[in-house]
């Protein structure tokens, strides 16, 4: 699955055209962006949560030459799965 | 931030879409990649990341408080793995990254 199905989907559903589907679409991921770029969290009830991490810098070694270099501090991105989301994965279909 | 409130941020972008219709589009979203996730399908959204279903094994598992042994079946499990442009963004983080 792409973008393009999810405008496909929108489309469907709500009755936008096909480019303001899009539009809105791109609207949609862009906040969210936006929002985990500033290190706010989202929670997405029945998806999931998505959490901006802080890692601390550590030692980190270049496996092919042994060579020992500083790994900076940074933060991620984690994504943790609802318990809804994980138990309809597991549902018999 | 919660679902609403992304909502309510978008919808503030919006001149001609109202909120109700926004979290419709919202709801849609992540209806259809719940959806398509249950299938076993892989999602792709450029400059965000990918969602695939990885399988872990059956095992056996140990009760921490009694101690006996658990079989626990082979289960399926969402994972996220986050693209570059927004793994280069959060990492810049706001400090006059953008």
């Amino acid at each position: 699955m792409t973008k393009a199905d999810i405008v496909e989907a929108i489309y469907e559903k709500v009755g936008f055209s096909k480019k303001e589907a899009a539009e809105l679409v791109e609207l949609v991921f862009e906040t969210i962006k936006e929002t985990l770029e500033t290190g706010e969290k989202i929670k997405i009830s029945g998806f999931g949560n998505f959490v901006v991490r802080r890692k601390q810098p550590r030692i980190g070694r270049n496996p092919q030459t042994g060579e020992e270099i500083t790994i900076t501090d940074r933060r991620v991105l984690t994504f943790k799965p609802s318990a809804v989301l994980k138990e309809a994965l597991n549902q018999p279909q | 931030m919660t679902k609403s409130d992304l909502v309510e941020r978008i919808a503030a972008k919006c001149e001609t879409i109202s909120r109700k219709e926004v979290e419709i589009v919202v709801n849609t979203i992540f209806d259809s990649m719940r959806d398509a996730l249950i299938r076993g399908e892989r999602i792709e959204i450029r400059g965000v990341g990918s969602f695939t279903v990885r399988t872990r094994n059956a095992r056996e598992g140990r009760n921490p408080k009694t101690g006996s042994v658990v079989h626990i079946a082979e289960k399926r499990v969402p994972y996220f793995k986050v693209g570059k442009e927004l793994r280069e963004r959060v990492n810049a983080g706001g400090d006059g990254g953008k």
